[in-house]
């Protein structure tokens, strides 16, 4: 199941780092959101998928499950929705603003 | 008792709360927001004479055993941190009364700085290298807003690639971060550092600490800083000051404890590799501070070559070199606040941002010229200020590891430093004055009080550098050997 999670995490980071060098302000966004889901498969797979039980105590059935990828990743996800939705936002305005969604536009002059 | 060292990080967060709840009473504010930060910097000292006394603390919370729980850990390297992080926020605030605009503040300006503090302060006391990441994240979280707070073309189209930039180094930080938990299955710093020794460190373990590397040097501006001169130099001038003092700290901040605590085990292969950029650093910031004739972007590339001079030491990694480092660090928080302050006071005053249209600006505001002069003095290491005593214990380090190429590198970046804030001085302070007195704009009161303010503090840090040294040299000893560290967070309780 691992191989299988590591080929899905490879295909996710290469299509991540195709849009992430585009040009266009929006496949970047979408771009880092892909990546940033690859990273979240990452640490729950390298953490160890599930292989036994929930870690209560008492229950006394082997083995268990490691809680703690899912709750690391359970931060991740959040603080990965909050910087998206920001950069949406940011997006919105940098576009109205400057007119243009294309960064090789957006570049400016460096003493202006 | 040892409660108090997670109040640098909530009271911030707790008044960042507060604040929003006044949106419209802008005074209230700014006293209430004062005030905070003036109680966390007494907490800060207050804890720092603590852990002289009591040694290393920490705290567990929700009384966790120690490696499984998140905790914080007061060493005095982190505190002296924290403590200079909230001085300098303190004074930039009052500098920030009298020159932002009124459309900052109503957008919760006071909220986002405290929210900005708390990161910082966090990421400087946590003892989990997952929370380091979190608490890096509140602390960009509220830059990113601070950069494009204001709406103007210039700020949004820097901010979104300011932003874009962080998000990827960001998840870079995770995958070395999982591939960390993966190898050693643990989070907390200490027991990293315990189980990489355990094992020794590996082929694997190297490449992770090399990801850290990346993706610190990412947010130090070591080496890979092409995103810094553009998106450090659009925001207000008490926001940059902030900026060039606490965000790139907190990388070389976290630089330092990566490499002395958890992977000191292959210095010829990572060392060499922070030596190797931070001599490229201090090129690249050298012809970046010697090619701009923008007062802004000069003192932006200031701020690179520093992050490359303190990473010398710890590229050397001898106690001397490290007490070096974290004396500058001190130093070069507060005097490139009260750089990038004064720089933006030219811009207010003159409206102008290169320096061959401002001229002899010292005829009209005598006390400025010669604070920009002390600062110039600070800055290139000139005794008794601030810069000196750093830059000799770096240079003693270095010689004594024989490390002459960075050692010269080190000292010859001082000269350009010169250089570069000579140039601004002659060119703006001196010479014919342009501003007719009818033009003369007042010199806004509470911005020169925080100025002086700065300016005793780094006479003061030059002048009391034996008093500081204690606490210096206290910390470069738990970074050159951290099993005291180690034992400090794992053993006693």
């Amino acid at each position: 199941m691992e191989q299988v999670m590591m080929i899905l995490i490879g295909i996710l980071v290469s299509v991540a780092t195709y849009l992430i060098l585009s040009r266009n302000m929006i496949r970047v966004i979408i771009g880092t959101a892909v990546l940033s889901h690859a990273v979240n498969l990452l640490i729950i797979t390298v953490g160890g998928l599930k292989t036994g039980n929930v870690p209560l105590l008492g229950h006394g059935v082997e083995p268990f499950t490691d809680a703690l990828p899912q709750a690391l990743v359970l931060t991740a996800i959040v603080i990965s929705f909050a910087t998206t939705a920001f950069l949406l936002v940011l997006a919105y305005y940098t576009y109205k603003t400057n007119g243009s969604d294309d960064f090789k536009e957006l570049r400016g002059m460096t003493d202006e | 008792m040892n409660n108090i060292i997670v109040l640098p990080l909530v009271i911030p967060i707790f008044t960042a709360v507060v604040l929003v709840f006044l949106g419209n009473h802008i005074v209230v504010q700014r006293i209430i927001s004062i005030i905070t930060m003036l109680a966390v910097s007494i907490i800060s000292f207050v804890l720092l004479e603590l852990v002289q006394r009591e040694g290393i603390l920490k705290i567990a919370f929700g009384d966790w055993e120690v490696p499984f729980g998140i905790l914080f850990v007061a060493d005095t390297f982190s505190v002296l941190m924290v403590l200079t992080a909230s001085i300098v926020t303190m004074l930039c605030l009052f500098y920030a009364f009298s020159t932002i605009e009124k459309r900052h503040e109503n957008m919760y300006f006071y909220s986002f700085v405290l929210l900005l503090v708390a990161g910082v302060n966090g990421a400087f006391l946590t003892g989990d290298i997952f929370n380091l990441f979190v608490c890096f994240e509140v602390m960009l979280m509220s830059s990113y807003v601070l950069v494009a707070l204001g709406g103007e073309k210039v700020q949004l189209r820097e901010s979104i690639k300011y932003v874009l930039i962080n998000v990827v180094g960001s998840s870079i930080f995770l995958i070395a971060l999982a591939y960390l938990y993966g190898t050693v299955k643990t989070l907390n710093m200490a027991h990293i550092a315990e189980r990489v020794a355990e094992v020794g460190q590996d082929p694997m373990l190297t490449t992770v600490s090399l990801v850290l590397l990346l993706v610190f040097s990412l947010k130090a501006g070591l080496v890979l800083f092409f995103w810094l001169p553009g998106s450090y130099v659009v925001p207000p001038a008490a926001v940059q000051a902030l900026f060039a003092a606490l965000l790139t700290k907190v990388g070389v901040y976290a630089l330092i404890r990566t490499f002395t605590l958890m992977f000191p085990h292959r210095p010829e292969v990572t060392h060499t590799i922070i030596g190797v950029f931070a001599g490229l650093t201090i090129i690249l910031g050298c012809l970046g501070a010697l090619s701009s004739r923008n007062v802004l972007r000069i003192a932006a590339y200031n701020i690179v070559i520093a992050v490359g001079f303190i990473l010398i030491g710890l590229a050397v990694g001898t106690e001397i070199a490290l007490a070096g480092a974290v004396f500058y660090l001190v130093h070069d928080m507060v005097a490139k606040a009260l750089l990038f302050l004064l720089v933006g006071m030219m811009l207010y005053l003159t409206g102008e941002k290169l320096i061959d249209y401002m001229s002899g600006l010292i005829r009209n505001y005598p006390l400025f010229g010669w604070i920009y002069f002390l600062a110039m003095l600070a800055l290139v290491g000139i005794p008794p200020l601030s810069g000196f005593v750093g830059k000799v214990l770096i240079g003693k380090g270095a010689i004594e590891a024989g490390s002459y190429i960075l050692l010269f590198l080190g000292f010859a970046s001082s000269l350009v430093v010169l250089f570069s804030l000579l140039k601004i001085f002659l060119s703006s302070f001196f010479g014919e004055t342009i501003i007719t007195n009818e033009d003369k704009k007042p010199f806004p009161a509470a911005s020169m009080a925080s100025l002086v303010a700065f300016s005793f503090c780094i006479a003061g840090i030059g002048i009391g550098a034996e008093k500081l040294l204690v606490y210096v040299l206290d910390a470069a000893n738990t970074l050159v050997d951290p099993s005291v560290y180690i034992n400090a967070v794992l053993r006693e309780s």
